[in-house]
């Protein structure tokens, strides 16, 4: 079930995210890695050394992008500039897919830079699976949404979170990148079931998985990306891939960013889960 | 709500400055009260009331684009000093909050919107002015476009007086009037040096800056921001040389360049075929010349 038209119908392992504090370990050590997920956005510019480690690490490795300000569920327009450089990178990478949160950030042509969650609601729903056709028929690639940690919620929200979700991704017929993390931490400060998150959504749609680690404080938690994966998660994740079979997986660790084997040897830990899969599935 | 007019309610508040004491403000962008501006559109829960929860959005959005701004002006920071620093920033970005979808270009009117506000320069406003060019003309050199170089033996193939050659995107031309290419480059070691020392050792180093700074003297300079192997690096340049190369850049030819660079220049006329022999060496083996495209535009 892993390699699906959402993620290119590609069997990629285990990867990790290309951050600047490793490129030096990468380009020299040439450590096998099955994969890197890049931050689109940190490479679509005009020219220098983000580009030039780009290419070298295209040489060797395989690639998946994934952006941070696409903002799908925005209700302004799509941003005709970052469509146009985000093609550009595509067809550099060759990325077999590419994601992006289900979230909004920008209104009226002003940028938070923040994931801010959506109000589930039809409409929403029905501005952002538009969005995400637009985005999907313009690049010509599958896309996959990423469902992000919260903070808050609305009293305008007319479902749950995972119907929200599964009511976008059915609109739009895109694929799902499934952030057991971010599950974890918006199951925590909304009080409710992770399972039931990771039980409602549609297995055959998701074309990869995020794991990550979190802060934790008196009264919330905070998706910080600066810890190893806590058990509860790796739980989660247990559960994601009995659905959804050997998916592609990534770990994100974006702030105190330990030394590149600290950062690899957490993803690796995956593979735990994913052989005890393919054994349960042989059997 | 309408999605619109909720992101729009929503956006107000978490783009609303912070207190002093970095929390968010009790008034709301509507005047009224910010618990019931609050209340309106977000549900509290059992640990968090709707004041609260909004709270998190409004101080990471600070925290995220102050942080971002300060880590492209370290320069200007230093010049103003760390607590105008912070004042001056947050009213930039109230007035020019981010229209891009990459946080590289949140300081891009920094200068323009210093030079319409000078009460946020500082008591030099024009070396706030400089540093600030040179800052942002860093960014610039870093990630700009490059086209295929001209080779040394490209142009000495080429000649005529009419023969154009472009310059590379990427490098920028600046003319300052003080010498903050030194007062960066000090600030950014010591910024290294900072990560590695004790706390008592970096305020010495802190109050060694500000002194540093304080005692910086008019000079005017010409300045190349360019790249070597993708790394930025600075290059003084003779003001014959900058005014050679500013002309190529607006399109002039080659002779006529040159022409114009002497019109008014100290060196002796016997003296200047071999400064402008020297200078073409040095900057075709920079790779700073490529063929002229009559389409490209430097951002």
């Amino acid at each position: 079930m892993s390699a699906n038209r959402f993620n290119g119908f590609t069997d990629y392992g285990i990867g990790i995210g290309l951050r600047a504090p490793h490129y030096d370990h990468i380009l020299t050590r040439k450590p096998v890695v099955d994969w890197f997920e890049i931050i689109s956005e940190n490479f679509m510019i005009d020219g220098g050394r983000p580009l030039h480690i780009l290419d070298q690490i295209l040489e060797q490795y395989k690639l998946v992008q994934h952006g941070v300000s696409m903002y799908f569920g925005s209700a302004e327009k799509l941003n005709r500039e970052h469509l146009r450089r985000l093609k550009a990178l595509v067809q550099r990478t060759k990325t077999p897919w590419l994601s992006d949160h289900l979230c909004w950030g920008s209104v009226d042509g002003r940028y938070t830079h923040d994931l801010l969650p959506m109000p589930y609601t039809f409409e929403a729903a029905r501005i952002t699976a538009q969005k995400v056709r637009e985005v999907q028929d313009f690049l010509e690639i599958p896309i996959a949404v990423e469902n992000v940690s919260s903070y808050a919620e609305y009293h305008d929200s007319e479902m749950t979170e995972w119907e929200f979700l599964n009511e976008v991704v059915e609109r739009a017929d895109c694929g799902i990148l499934l952030d057991v993390n971010n599950i974890y931490v918006s199951s925590q400060n909304h009080s409710f079931n992770p399972f039931d998150y990771v039980n409602s959504v549609p297995a055959h749609r998701v074309a990869q998985i995020h794991i990550a680690g979190h802060s934790k404080y008196r009264k919330y938690i905070l998706d910080t990306h600066d810890h190893p994966v806590i058990d509860p998660v790796w739980k989660l994740y247990e559960r994601a891939i009995q659905r959804a079979g050997h998916t592609a997986t990534l770990l994100e660790w974006d702030d105190s960013i330990p030394s590149f084997q600290e950062v690899h040897d957490e993803a690796l830990k995956a593979n735990k889960f994913l052989r005890a899969t393919a054994l349960a599935e042989a059997v | 709500m309408k999605l619109m007019q909720l992101q729009r309610t929503m956006a107000r508040a978490v783009m609303q400055p912070l207190t002093s004491s970095e929390r968010m403000q009790r008034r709301a962008p509507d005047g009224g009260p910010m618990k019931r501006y609050a209340s309106r559109f977000i549900k509290p829960n059992d640990r968090l009331t709707s004041f609260e929860r909004l709270e998190i959005y409004n101080r990471q959005y600070w925290f995220r684009v102050l942080a971002a701004l300060g880590e492209d002006f370290p320069g200007l920071r230093v010049v103003l000093g760390q607590r105008r620093f912070d004042a001056m920033a947050q009213a930039y970005l109230i007035a020019n909050p981010s229209r891009s979808f990459t946080l590289r270009n949140l300081g891009s009117s920094m200068e323009s919107w210093l030079r319409k506000n000078p009460k946020w320069a500082g008591t030099n406003q024009n070396l706030a002015l400089d540093i600030v060019r040179l800052e942002w003309a860093d960014i610039e050199a870093f990630d700009g476009m490059a086209e295929p170089a001209l080779r040394p033996e490209d142009l000495s193939r080429a000649s005529g007086p009419g023969l154009k050659v472009s310059l590379q995107p990427y490098v920028r031309l600046l003319s300052f009037r003080y010498p903050v290419d030194d007062l960066l480059l000090e600030v950014r070691k010591e910024d290294d040096d900072t990560d590695i020392a004790s706390n008592t050792f970096a305020e010495h180093r802190k109050r060694k800056r500000v002194r540093a700074v304080a005692k910086l003297k008019p000079a005017p300079i010409f300045l190349a921001v360019h790249r070597i192997d993708y790394s930025v690096y600075f290059r003084r340049l003779d003001q014959e040389e900058f005014a050679i190369l500013t002309a190529l850049r607006q399109g002039k030819t080659l002779s006529a360049a040159v022409v114009s660079a002497f019109r008014k220049s100290t060196v002796a006329p016997e003296e200047r075929p071999a400064k402008v022999q020297t200078w073409f060496q040095t900057w075709s083996t920079l790779g700073w010349f490529c063929r002229p495209e009559k389409k490209r535009t430097v951002r």
